[in-house]
């Protein structure tokens, strides 16, 4: 029953969505502020809508009620209560649910929060956003429909995979979709914006935090995921240059792009019709990476023939979106009047150069992951484009980046010297150089990654800490008097610098071995020593579990018991192998534990990952960043709180 | 990568962890250019993953073969051309760098020049009409102060 109300209210969502994709817009467009002010209670009424049809899903897992198909195919009843409810946007119909729901919330609150934008631009901003939700609710109610039920329901489920049923995975798809979907605001202002023929300030300082959310949750679920991916294929490998990590990434790249350009329309008028393409590039993105997954088509050109009508249905809905907002671009960008003037060398000219070299190797990702689909069109060539291309052809743009990045980030508006810009930095710089001269010489294979990445990473995190104190005129007492915008950006960009410093160090210097254990027979790898105790069989929940015991010994002293494991899940008849990491501050201790061997003995893999963690706390000090940015005065003024601010069009600074 | 995970371990009723002890080579030099080499190429019967990660039957096959070739006193590139010559471009991760796959490497490095350029004329341009308006019309000014007053 529930059920049934849960499918209803999806159609009447569908329903409200397209009244308000319609109605404010022709009230916007004739100047009828009744048709106008539509869309905020249709909003409102589409999240509460969608949000009870997500709840009926949830509901239908967690009784798990297998009269639902996608619940018989998904779950089962010995699976804990979190992968039950992380079961709902664990398979594709449910996902897209999640998806709908997320693009019906960001369109909500830009209605609850939005009061002191100008009323046209509101309209047109709710209405183009209810246009996603549209297709993507048809989409959902006439391809994918999660409400479909079984004649004869079976007495159990078929369960999650494996695979999925981890924290770290539970939560990995729905910071991605509020980063996918919270990019979506942005197109609708962007969009909002054409159609309206203006673009300024006031424009930009409401695009912004959106976009700096969308890019934040973006990061964290990128994080997740290679974190996850990290800990759970068991050999410690955090990216793989995957079609679909690609596909999460190029938004990636572009968000950050448009969060710099944005700052150049905020603050100086300038770069307006480039943010927009920016704007609308961002979204694109989010739904290539949406087509690429769903349909398969990177995986093969002819999985994508397994399931047509989704793959059409989602390139339809990029080419109408991504085509009408490229349309209506060359027909209006003309008419976005850049005002401010910038010299050659300054803060403007140093974003511009941020954002053509996050927007090329977004181009790079792009074309290497379409490519082997390209070969196969054009010259029938079944080829593979794999990490080893993107290493070579994408790490170079990252590191003209990182070594541009502290000098920009310093750099004053309008106009600036480059001398001047550069001496506070000197210290930074050598310093730099003497850390990326000692991981060079302390590591016994004298890594050029080791010499180039620590000595970038620790320039970006230097180069932030000496933005810091220069903006605090030098006086230490002010630095936590400085604005959050300001820590944010200190932040984010040592973040950045700490990633670098991790992914250099752990690839430079990561040592591996691979043997056949005895038990209590210990054996040595890079200075650890290490014993396999026993290997015992444990029932889990829903799997049996193979665990070993393990020891590893450092200079004789015990520093860590470990217990890794494979497990048999018998209801998918699928092993999974779990690894055991002893997680520290300047490495991680790796163990996997193998198969049995004839001689007695079990496969052991060892790995110690020096700064592994740093790759991730990098990743977390980014998304801080840009939670302190985002709880800026400024921005919670420009989100409606009712507080003075000083009145500047182009702050001075 | 997850999909590809899925369908590589459901092909297997009992996976073999990637590389085994046993495959592993005596002299360690030899293993370490085992190991480069099995990362540029691709599990064939996987979505995507390498054969150094790969845990499908045929990776083992392709680590033993590679091995063999190395012993055998192979360079590296010829090992690369033997197991390519069997099983295609395909099992290649890493693309030529001949023919239509130049536009592929070079689409980066050709973007950045002309983004860079174009940047360079456009901002030389603007320094041009040094002589643009105030940054906002009198009414636009009226209403951003209206706005963030309230």
């Amino acid at each position: 029953m529930l059920t049934e109300l849960g499918h209803f209210a999806l159609i009447l969502a569908f329903g409200v969505a397209i009244i308000q994709a319609v109605v404010p817009l022709i009230g916007a467009w004739r100047g009828w502020s009744g048709w106008m002010a539509v869309g905020e209670p249709a909003a409102s009424a589409q999240f509460l809508l969608i949000g009870f049809s997500f709840a009926a899903l949830t509901w239908a897992f967690v009784t798990s009620d297998f009269s639902l198909e996608l619940v018989w195919a998904n779950s089962h009843t010995d699976k804990p209560m979190l992968y039950k409810i992380s079961g709902v946007w664990g398979n594709h119909e449910g996902s897209m649910l999640l998806w709908v729901l997320i693009v019906a919330l960001f369109g909500a609150a830009a209605s609850w929060f939005g009061t002191a934008l100008p009323p046209k631009l509101r309209a047109r901003v709710l209405s183009v956003q209810s246009m996603i939700g549209v297709a993507f609710l048809a989409f959902i109610l006439f391809t994918s429909n999660p409400f479909v039920r079984l004649a004869d329901p079976p007495f159990n489920g078929r369960d999650l995979n494996p695979l999925l049923q981890d924290p770290g995975l539970a939560f990995h798809p729905p910071f991605l979709y509020l980063g996918y979907v919270g990019l979506s605001m942005a197109f609708s202002f962007a969009v909002a914006a054409l159609i309206e023929g203006r673009v300024d300030a006031a424009w930009a300082r409401w695009v912004r935090p959106w976009t700096l959310a969308a890019w934040v949750f973006l990061t964290i679920g990128i994080a997740l995921g290679s974190w996850w991916a990290y800990y759970e294929l068991g050999w410690g490998g955090f990216w793989f240059w995957d079609p679909v990590e690609n596909a999460s990434f190029m938004p990636w790249l572009l968000a950050a792009a448009l969060l710099h350009s944005a700052i150049v329309v905020e603050k100086r008028e300038a770069l307006k019709s480039w943010t927009i393409l920016l704007a609308i590039m961002a979204f694109g993105f989010s739904l290539i990476g949406t087509f690429i997954v769903r349909s398969g088509v990177i995986t093969s050109v002819h999985s994508f023939a397994n399931d047509p009508e989704r793959g059409i249905f989602i390139l339809m809905i990029l080419a109408g979106f991504v085509g009408g907002a490229l349309t209506l671009y060359a027909a209006r960008a003309g008419a976005m009047q850049a005002r401010g003037i910038f010299g050659m060398v300054s803060r403007e000219s140093a974003l511009v150069l941020n954002n053509i070299l996050l927007a090329v190797s977004a181009l790079v990702v792009f074309v290497g992951t379409v490519w082997p689909l390209v070969a196969e069109m054009f010259w029938d060539r079944k080829l593979s484009v794999g990490a080893p291309f993107f290493n070579q052809a994408f790490t170079p743009f990252m590191l003209i980046l990182a070594l541009v990045l502290p000098v920009g980030a310093m750099m004053p508006w309008k106009r600036a010297k480059l001398a001047r810009t550069i001496r506070p930095l000197i210290p930074a710089a050598v310093l730099a150089l003497a850390v990326g001269l000692l991981a060079w010489s302390v590591g016994t294979g004298r890594s050029g990654i080791a010499l180039v990445g620590a000595g970038l990473g620790s320039w970006l995190v230097f180069g932030a800490l000496t933005e810091l104190w220069v903006r605090a005129g030098r006086t230490p007492a002010r630095i936590l008097r400085l604005p959050r915008a300001d820590w944010g950006k200190a932040t984010a960009h040592g973040g950045l610098g700490v990633t670098f410093i991790g992914i250099a160090l752990l690839t430079a210097w990561q040592a591996e071995d691979i043997r056949v254990a005895q038990i209590g027979e210990p054996f040595t790898v890079a200075g650890y020593e290490i014993t396999l105790d026993k290997v015992e069989e444990v029932p889990g929940p829903n799997y049996t579990s193979t665990m070993a015991t393990m020891s590893v010994r450092e200079g004789g002293q015990l520093t860590a018991v470990l217990h890794p494991e494979k497990r048999v899940y018998p209801v998918q008849a699928m092993p999974t192998t779990e690894a055991a990491i002893d997680y520290r501050f300047t490495r991680d201790v790796y163990l996997v534990i193998g198969d049995a061997q004839a001689d007695g003995g079990w496969a052991v893999r060892t790995y110690i990952k020096p700064f592994a963690n740093w790759i991730w706390a990098g990743s977390i000090l980014m998304s801080l960043g840009g939670v302190l940015s985002l709880t800026d005065r400024r921005f919670r003024v420009a989100a409606g709180a009712r507080k003075a601010t000083p009145v500047t069009a182009t702050p001075a600074e | 990568m997850l999909k590809r995970l899925t369908l590589c371990l459901a092909l297997l009723a009992t996976p073999l962890a990637a590389v085994q002890p046993d495959e592993v080579l005596s002299d360690p030099a030899l293993e370490a250019r085992a190991r480069e080499i099995s990362k540029v190429l691709r599990c064939p019967v996987c979505q995507g993953e390498n054969i150094d990660e790969s845990n499908a039957e045929v990776s083992r096959d392709l680590r033993v073969a590679v091995r063999e070739r190395l012993l055998a006193g192979d360079t590296d590139s010829q090992v690369l051309d033997y197991i390519v010559t069997r099983y295609g471009e395909y099992v290649l991760f890493e693309p030529d760098r001949r023919g239509a796959n130049l536009v592929l490497w070079l689409v980066g490095p050709a973007a950045l020049v002309v983004a860079l350029g174009g940047a360079f004329v456009f901002l030389r341009n603007r320094r041009r009409d040094e002589a643009a308006g105030p940054a906002l019309s009198e009414a636009e000014r009226a209403r951003l102060e209206e706005l963030l007053k309230e």
